[in-house]
């Protein structure tokens, strides 16, 4: 049971307020208001159907377990995974808090957020 | 529309070359399918060379060093399908009438990393969250495993059939055989993966000779025709993800299938993209050798080895052969013309007259895979 270390970021143009909600411990998606779809991550042109009346939306933070792997030959193992979200979308994201042998496919987690290198809050997930 | 055939390929022994620029790792496959070809120099009309991360000017690079230049040279990236891309540019500047003769190169040198995982694109979000080449095939696995009760041993099997494959290829990187137990033992590098069902990292090159079908005769009699010569990119799928199907290749395989007029009953022999453990056995499902979920079972049967229905990766496949990426799909034609040709020796399908190859990748974000080339052969 291990924290990665997580680099610098540099927010891009679009990101501040994604960035300024995981400051606030809120994780945010994006909807978009002409096809009703939620995606992740946030683009300003919906994936979906080439909308650009999108909008970003919270998230309950509520998720399950999609699949993972426990990265071993790297500095720091870590636990990579994808978690699906209870509004839908799946992300890429790490799980801690949680020994590795512990950890399954289907299992519900919670949002929790670490700092990058520079600070920034960064979403992962643990158990709960 | 004229037919395009392939009548030269060449390649050199895929390993470890830190020495050897990537210029010099070219030219001698180059020098290779020229000579098998039987064309001079003067006889190319353009070269396609592909590599994911061998920097520009690659292909001038290369033919520079034999002094084949001065013709209409095109560098292409697209991960590790980019000399199937190549070979997909050359096939259809050969359809269209545009050259009668053409080159396409394959070339890498991952030594000057320093070993690892493949360097990713570090602007991607998912990359920056940890996403490495291994991890994405793993949760693969692990959710493959999940949904259809796969187990390690299943997984390993793959390494097994295909490192015995590579004993008999001179030009494989890897030219012993491993047990089961052995694959198992191996140290873990992502779970499920041990390192015996992860590729190696290494250098390669390999070259092919494509013409039109009208004039291939008068350089060789036994010409392989060109019958499918496909690609595609991934779907951007936001936030969806089903990583049992690789949608890519799915449709790929139907596109290649339709175009051939073939389909997965007349494959003899396929050369596709077993970066990890996991993959062929996606591919035997994505390819429509079986039903879902049945793959592990297919591999277990033997159809899919050597003197099976269909062998996967006679040349030891990226597990066995090797992986230096823009080299592979180059190297997967070179090893499916030699069996159509039936030069493979030991590892010779017997009496392949269909085969087919298959390159797939690119991590980034929302995708399955960036890239897919199919490419179908017959004699």
């Amino acid at each position: 049971m291990s924290d990665r270390p997580i680099c610098e970021l540099t927010p891009g143009p679009d990101d501040e307020p994604w960035f300024a909600a995981t400051a606030r411990g809120v994780l945010l998606l994006r909807h978009c208001d002409d096809c009703g779809e939620l995606h992740f991550p946030p683009r300003p042109i919906c994936p979906h159907c080439f909308s650009d009346r999108t909008a970003f939306r919270e998230s309950s933070g509520s998720g399950t377990i999609y699949s993972f792997s426990i990265l071993r030959r790297v500095a720091v193992p870590y636990c990579i995974a994808y978690v699906t979200l209870d509004e839908g979308p799946t992300m890429l994201s790490n799980i801690v808090d949680c020994p590795f042998d512990r950890i399954a496919i289907g299992q519900r987690v919670r949002v929790v957020f670490r700092d990058s290198a520079n600070g920034l809050k960064v979403p992962m997930f643990a158990p709960g | 529309m004229r037919g395009a055939s392939v009548i030269g390929v060449g390649m050199i022994p895929f390993g470890k070359y830190p020495d050897r620029t990537l210029a010099d790792l070219g030219w001698p496959a180059v020098v290779a399918a020229l000579k098998d070809a039987g064309v001079a120099p003067g006889q190319i009309e353009a070269a396609y060379c592909g590599t994911a991360l061998g920097g520009m000017m690659a292909g001038q690079r290369v033919l520079g060093r034999i002094g084949l230049t001065g013709i209409p040279v095109t560098n292409i990236e697209n991960a590790c399908s980019s000399s199937s891309t190549a070979l997909r540019q050359a096939v259809m500047a050969v359809r269209a009438g545009v050259h009668d003769m053409v080159l396409v190169i394959g070339v890498e040198k991952l030594t000057k990393f320093g070993g690892g995982t493949l360097p990713l694109e570090e602007e991607d979000w998912e990359v920056r969250h940890g996403l490495s080449m291994p991890a994405l095939y793993a949760m693969r696995a692990q959710r493959y495993m999940h949904e259809f009760g796969a187990t390690a041993a299943d997984l390993a099997a793959v390494s097994v059939k295909n490192r015995a494959n590579g004993v008999h290829n001179p030009d494989a990187q890897m030219r012993s055989a491993v047990s089961l137990e052995e694959v198992l033992a191996s140290r873990m590098i992502a779970e499920p993966f041990t390192l015996l069902q992860c590729c190696p990292t290494g250098d390669g090159a390999a070259a092919i000779v494509v013409c039109a079908d009208a004039v291939a005769a008068r350089f060789r009699s036994d010409p392989v025709r060109v019958i499918a010569s496909d690609l595609t990119s991934g779907r951007f799928m936001p936030g969806f993800r089903d990583m049992t199907t690789p949608e890519i290749t799915v449709r790929g395989a139907a596109e290649a299938y339709e175009e051939a007029g073939v389909g997965p009953g007349d494959i003899d022999v396929a050369e596709i993209h077993d970066a990890f453990s996991i993959a062929e056995l996606l591919y035997y499902e994505a390819f429509g050798m079986c039903g879902r979920g049945e793959a592990a079972a297919l591999l277990a049967s033997g159809a899919t080895a050597i003197g099976g229905r269909v062998a996967f990766n006679p040349s030891g496949g990226l597990l066995a052969k090797g992986h230096p990426v823009g080299a592979t799909g180059a190297a997967q034609v070179v090893e499916v013309v030699r069996q159509l040709r039936g030069q493979c020796g030991a590892r010779q399908q017997p009496d392949a007259k269909v085969g087919l190859t298959h390159a797939t990748g690119g991590g980034i974000s929302g995708f399955d895979h960036g890239a897919c080339s199919i490419h179908i052969f017959a004699r």
